[in-house]
């Protein structure tokens, strides 16, 4: 059967494009090799020292581990609480649906800048009751990420959730089985490919959260991307184009790796 | 009877929890940010006064409105071109298309920031490139102005106006597109008035929420621009941080909410939610 397939045009205008979103991921390479200590393009020698900068300075490592735990705490209170919520939306079908569904998206659709200043509100509020949680600890910044995350996760686990036959849930509820045993032996076993990917989001999003954190933070709970941005701000340090370079090389490993997975799953 | 309690308590009982997390940690501040706007530094309507006379704050809606309509046409028309390969394209094209659109996705906004000033600023690639080859001798100042931030914005947000318009492309019936073909319309002509049209729902979702993400946009502007250019978003993180006048970053963040949402409910008038994605 024939398709419609792009003609030259379309494909030399999407070439531009890809070439336009490529240009910058490629242009930290160069940089991360400099042995200057400004952000320069090195002239002929090449260096490692901003890769060696990264392990030794302390406060990398320091940041990279805040910032994983953050993203585990974070990650697996927003997931659990997008579950609740959204098996309490498909096996009961409440009226108000629609709105408390609007209401939990929030986050997601009011512009970050907004939600920053209100989870400062929020923290330094929390502040003046306790020191362990509030502006400026890890505590805090979890939570805040948790508010931030938890649309997307509700709205994966909502759409893996449409997909699944009410009939199984249905024949679980006629043979007597409890709401619990529904939930955890029945809906959640068929949904678990989107749990997995909600919790994977939701820490991918902590992991890269900067609007929000940048509010809520001033010395003690320096995220990864914190202290990135601090470097980027002042006197750009190129150990921030050495840590790039990783970062991509991790992301371009980790789609290949998704893709070859989907091609064998669609194989099989 | 009884069952009918129980499914309104188990409901219940599972919704709660995220309900009253995000009541108490989202929907109580932000009505504490709406109360500064009034009250700090004194009660009344002042800050929305200043608001409208500060030439300032003016200039400031001005410059980010005019950014958020540049970056909306430039970015909706590149993710248009790639989308076009990744639907309808052969499936090595498609493979290519999609990893250009995805990788950039994933990347986090400060490396794709960072990539940028490494490509323009007075000691980056493209400067180096121009001088070492004789076509300039003073560097171009491409990065800490309004250029600097139209390029980083657009890069940040293709991949975004990406997902609408493919969905509206892949729905679209390819029977329609050969019997404009078959009937003799030019490859052209077949584009522009049978292909574009049909992809009109993805073509305003994907305006909207690049639209909507410029006028709260933080990071880029504030990296690209670096102080120059400042948008809505970096003058309330200023009024916060640096010239501390907690009232009126509070009213800017209110009017801005106020902003976007009537643009959402304009455009959630003419075209159903379900549509745009």
């Amino acid at each position: 059967m024939p398709t419609y397939r792009p003609g030259p045009v379309s494909l030399i205008l999407a070439a531009l494009v890809a070439l336009f979103l490529l240009l910058p991921l490629l242009a930290v390479i160069p940089v991360s090799l400099t042995p200057t200590r400004m952000l320069a393009m090195p002239s002929g020698e090449l260096s490692l020292r901003h890769y060696r900068a990264l392990i030794e300075d302390p406060r990398w490592i320091n940041s990279i581990l805040l910032s994983i735990r953050i993203g585990v705490f974070s990650s697996a209170f927003s997931t659990v609480l997008a579950l609740c919520f959204s098996l309490g939306v498909w096996m009961f079908q409440p009226r108000f649906t629609a709105a408390l569904v609007g209401f939990v998206l929030l986050p997601m659709v009011v512009p970050p800048v907004v939600s920053a200043i209100t989870l400062y509100f929020l923290l330094t509020s929390i502040s003046g009751v306790s020191s362990f949680f509030g502006y400026d600890t890890w505590l805090g910044v979890a939570m805040a990420h948790a508010v931030m995350t938890v649309p997307f996760a509700t709205v994966l686990i909502l759409v893996s959730l449409s997909q699944l036959d009410r009939r199984i849930d249905l024949a679980a509820r006629g043979l007597g089985a409890t709401v619990w045993e529904r939930a955890t032996r029945i809906i959640m076993p068929n949904i678990k490919f989107g749990i997995v990917t909600a919790a994977l989001l939701s820490f991918v999003l902590s992991w890269e959260e900067i609007g929000v954190t940048l509010f809520i933070t001033s010395v003690n709970a320096i995220t990864l991307p914190r202290l990135m941005w601090m470097g980027l701000r002042d006197n750009i340090d190129p150990a921030i184009a050495a840590l790039s370079v990783i970062l991509i090389i991790i992301t371009v490993l980790v789609l290949a790796a998704r893709s070859l997975v989907v091609r064998l799953r669609r194989a099989q | 009877m009884k069952a009918y309690l129980s499914d309104r308590m188990g409901a219940a009982l599972l919704m709660a929890p995220l309900l009253l997390f995000l009541g108490a940690a989202y929907a109580w501040p932000f009505f504490g940010v709406v109360n500064w706007s009034f009250t700090l530094p004194e009660p009344g309507l002042g800050q929305y006064g200043t608001l409208l006379s500060d030439p300032l704050v003016q200039s400031v809606f001005v410059r980010t409105l005019r950014i958020a309509a540049i970056v909306t046409i430039v970015s909706v028309a590149a993710a248009y071109a790639i989308t076009v390969v990744w639907v309808r394209g052969t499936p090595a094209q498609r493979v290519v298309a999609e990893f250009c659109i995805l990788v950039p996705f994933w990347i986090s906004v400060l490396t794709r920031a960072f990539g940028w000033v490494a490509l323009l600023s007075n000691r980056g690639l493209f400067n180096t490139w121009l001088q070492a080859i004789g076509f300039i001798s003073e560097p171009l100042t491409l990065v800490r102005n309004e250029f600097g931030v139209i390029v980083g914005m657009t890069h940040f947000l293709i991949p975004f106006a990406v997902f609408p318009l493919a969905s509206s492309m892949r729905s679209l019936d390819d029977r329609v597109l050969l019997a404009a073909r078959g009937l003799g319309s030019s490859r052209m002509r077949t584009f522009w008035s049978v292909f574009v049209p049909m992809t009109r729902s993805g073509i305003i979702g994907s305006a909207l929420i690049v639209f909507v993400f410029s006028l709260g946009f933080f990071v880029t502007p504030a990296i690209l621009g670096g102080g120059r250019s400042v948008m809505v978003a970096e003058l309330i993180y200023l009024r916060i941080f640096q010239s501390p006048d907690w009232g009126l970053g509070a009213a800017i963040s209110v009017v801005l909410v106020l902003f976007v949402g009537a643009l959402m409910a304009l455009v959630f008038r003419y075209v159903r939610p379900r549509q745009l994605i």
